[in-house]
């Protein structure tokens, strides 16, 4: 059995429907992400589970237990705040212990939990300084040790990196891993940010306008993403106007106007005519001043367009013969960019025949 | 620096001191300057028919016309320090049952709708489009022994078998105009301060497991800290010199040191031990603002 279940949970704030008869099942220890675009509902679906909110119908139940009579104060699960809410007039430890003496632990307890809870997030000597004197990273801890310490079944955290910059966010990363390794709660984390939830989560479930479009493992939802929306969500994807030209077992023929045909992965219940789109991405497509990359069976010639420099990669935008854009990612593995091109050179592009994915219109 | 942000910085100034010149000069002129006065009086006699008895110094190197007769006059009789006591307690009693019934009504307004808490804070601050005095003069009629409200009490007295009270002309009356006349100074900054405040706090506190009670003892409370501190300030140190109130509601024995400071002043005409009673209540307000500052300094720091 799931820890959590929700099933088919609706939330509608007058003509909007926020949270769109929504079904997940998130299984104890995971680190469970829902990803979406700003707006799709996931801080109305996490406040119902914190029970700040209630669903206008549906059920969440927790270790089979339904939650709807239960007010937030009483549910084991905590939360961790975009806007950290940390208290501004208690000390970190005072912070921290909130939870603990809320849950009228003895006092020997509280003090040895808060020591536990300090060393995970290496706030240890920062015990007696007040929110206001700390960074924003060392405020972002506080907030996680705050909401872990009474070791709760469930682990509410809303786009927790959100304030942090760059650097420090992907520190954080590698801490938040490690830590829900180690005091292995179920994390259920809401984000925005693809790299952040493919780099964290065990699952993840993309939402788009209410509604949960597909669940899966990271490495599935980037390489077999199930409509078109995921897989421009989630990383960035090639995509081509196509009509099918013959469907067989064990490959697709498609036209694409103005390019010619191209071999494709297979797909199921698709008949000659169909049309739709063909997504590739970029770091799928390969690059070459020369032409030996005929032994590919997709293969084009175009001009480069724009070129983008980003330190590991380089990003070459490609006009093709119909006038359409195609991304190729080129690793710089030698010092410098490693091949080349500028813009306006001539170049050719491929991509091997099991590559992309056809989405069916 | 270039030379346009030199100029800029001295126009920047210059414009400082021009703004900031004239209600420095005002409080120069009518406050530092009246008060430097008063201390000055302190140590004079009275004059024969009010005013400062002349100094009359024949010999340059003996101070006439100066003498501290007034202080020891102060501490000679207990009356004084007696009556301080009770102003202070009238002045205690009076913030802490305005803190009470202000508290409610600023929380209720910080957690109203936003398109109606400008409305309320209009209702709370309505009562001062109408006159002081005569808010204080009806209250003579609503405690006075032919009102609706005496009758009242007086029946209901008479049920258990007691003596009829007077209303008016007590301590009681004017206790109950001081709270109804400082009310809103009390409100004004606690609302202020409670509207502030993060509702995420609440929210984080409730997630935590805190129940109702506990999320306002522990995180809405401690925050209002600074509110309950400006507005106790705002009702506790005009109480204590309020003379009006106990003039018009307050018996014979009802007097406070504002009315003792007037006396000395209109009444029996003596300046000086008037002066060393303003100067006397001058020093309990700042050794009280001290003690507040010293209590509630150190939370003040993240408001
Ligand atoms: N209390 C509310 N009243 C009305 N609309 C709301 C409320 N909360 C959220 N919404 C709307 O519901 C939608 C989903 O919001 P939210 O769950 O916050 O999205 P996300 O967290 O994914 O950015 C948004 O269009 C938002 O404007
Ligand atoms: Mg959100």
């Amino acid at each position: 059995m799931a820890q959590l279940e929700i099933r088919n949970v609706t939330r509608c704030f007058g003509d909007l429907i926020a949270v769109d008869n929504v079904s997940l099942n998130v299984e104890a220890g995971e680190f469970f992400t829902l990803l979406g675009p700003s707006g799709c509902g996931k801080t109305t679906l996490l406040r119902m589970i914190a029970g700040f909110d209630l669903p206008d119908s549906g059920q969440i139940l927790l270790d089979g237990k339904d939650l709807a009579n239960i007010p937030a104060e009483k549910r084991p699960i905590h939360t961790v705040f975009q806007s950290y809410a940390l208290f501004p007039h208690m000390t970190v430890a005072e912070n921290i212990s909130f939870p603990l003496r809320m849950a009228r632990r003895s006092k020997a307890e509280i003090n040895k939990m808060l020591h536990v809870a300090l060393e995970q997030v290496h706030l240890t000597d920062k015990a007696s300084a007040y929110p206001h004197e700390l960074s924003g990273g060392q405020n972002q801890r506080v907030a996680l040790a705050r909401g872990l310490v009474n070791r709760p079944l469930l682990l509410l955290l809303d786009e927790p990196l959100g304030a942090l910059d760059a650097k420090l966010r992907q520190e954080m990363q590698i801490d938040l891993i490690n830590l829900q390794r180690e005091v292995g709660i179920t994390f259920v984390f809401v984000t925005h940010a693809q790299v952040e939830a493919l780099a964290l989560s065990h699952r993840i479930a993309v939402m788009d306008q209410g509604k949960i479009v597909q669940v899966d493992e990271p490495a599935k939802l980037y390489s077999f993403p199930k409509t078109r929306f995921v897989a421009d969500f989630i990383g960035h994807i090639n995509q081509f106007e196509a009509q099918v030209v013959k469907p067989s077992h064990g490959h697709l023929c498609l036209a694409i106007s103005g390019l010619g045909e191209i071999i494709a992965p297979p797909l199921e219940g698709v008949v000659a005519g169909d049309k739709g789109v063909f997504a590739i991405r970029p770091e799928q497509v390969r690059i070459s001043a020369h032409s030996e990359l005929t032994e590919l069976k997709n293969h084009f010639s175009g001009v480069v367009h724009d070129l983008l420099y980003r330190g590991e990669v380089s990003l070459y935008k490609v006009k093709l013969a119909n006038g359409a854009m195609n991304e190729a990612l080129l690793p710089n593995s030698a010092p410098g960019r490693a091949e080349l091109f500028e813009v306006g050179d001539t170049v050719n592009l491929g991509w091997r025949h099991d590559a992309g994915i056809f989405f069916h219109d | 620096m270039t030379d346009s942000g030199h100029k800029h910085t001295r126009a920047a100034r210059l414009a400082k001191y021009l703004m900031g010149g004239p209600p420095l000069l005002f409080l120069l002129l009518l406050f530092a300057v009246p008060s430097v006065i008063m201390v000055l009086a302190s140590f004079r006699y009275p004059g024969e028919f009010g005013g400062l008895a002349p100094l009359t110094a024949a010999d340059p190197n003996t101070l006439q016309g100066v003498t501290l007769e007034t202080y020891q006059f102060f501490f000679s009789d207990l009356i004084y320090i007696k009556v301080f006591i009770k102003s202070f307690f009238m002045a205690l009693a009076t913030t802490l049952i305005c803190l009470i019934m202000a508290y409610p009504l600023a929380l209720l307004i910080a957690l109203s709708p936003k398109k109606n808490r400008n409305l309320m804070v209009l209702m709370v601050i309505l009562p001062f489009a109408s006159n002081f005095l005569i808010r204080v003069y009806a209250w003579m009629i609503i405690l006075g022994p032919q009102s609706v409200l005496s009758q009242l009490v007086n029946n209901f007295l008479h049920l258990f078998g007691n003596a009829p009270v007077h209303l008016l002309f007590s301590p009681f009356a004017v206790l109950i105009a001081m709270v109804y006349v400082h009310l809103p100074f009390m409100v004004l900054p606690l609302y202020s301060n409670l509207e502030k405040h993060d509702p995420s706090l609440l929210d984080a506190a409730q997630d935590l497991g805190a129940n109702g009670w506990q999320r306002f003892w522990r995180v809405t409370f401690p925050l209002s800290l600074p509110g309950i501190f400006s507005g106790s300030a705002l009702v506790f140190i005009p109480v204590l010199g309020m003379f009006a109130i106990p003039d018009i509601l307050g018996g014979t024995g009802d007097m406070l040191i504002g009315n003792l400071i007037k006396e000395q002043f209109i009444g029996t005409r003596d300046w000086p031990f008037g002066s060393t009673l303003s100067i006397m209540l001058t020093i309990a307000v700042l050794l009280i603002a001290w003690l507040a500052a010293k209590l509630g300094g150190h939370r003040g720091h993240y408001a």
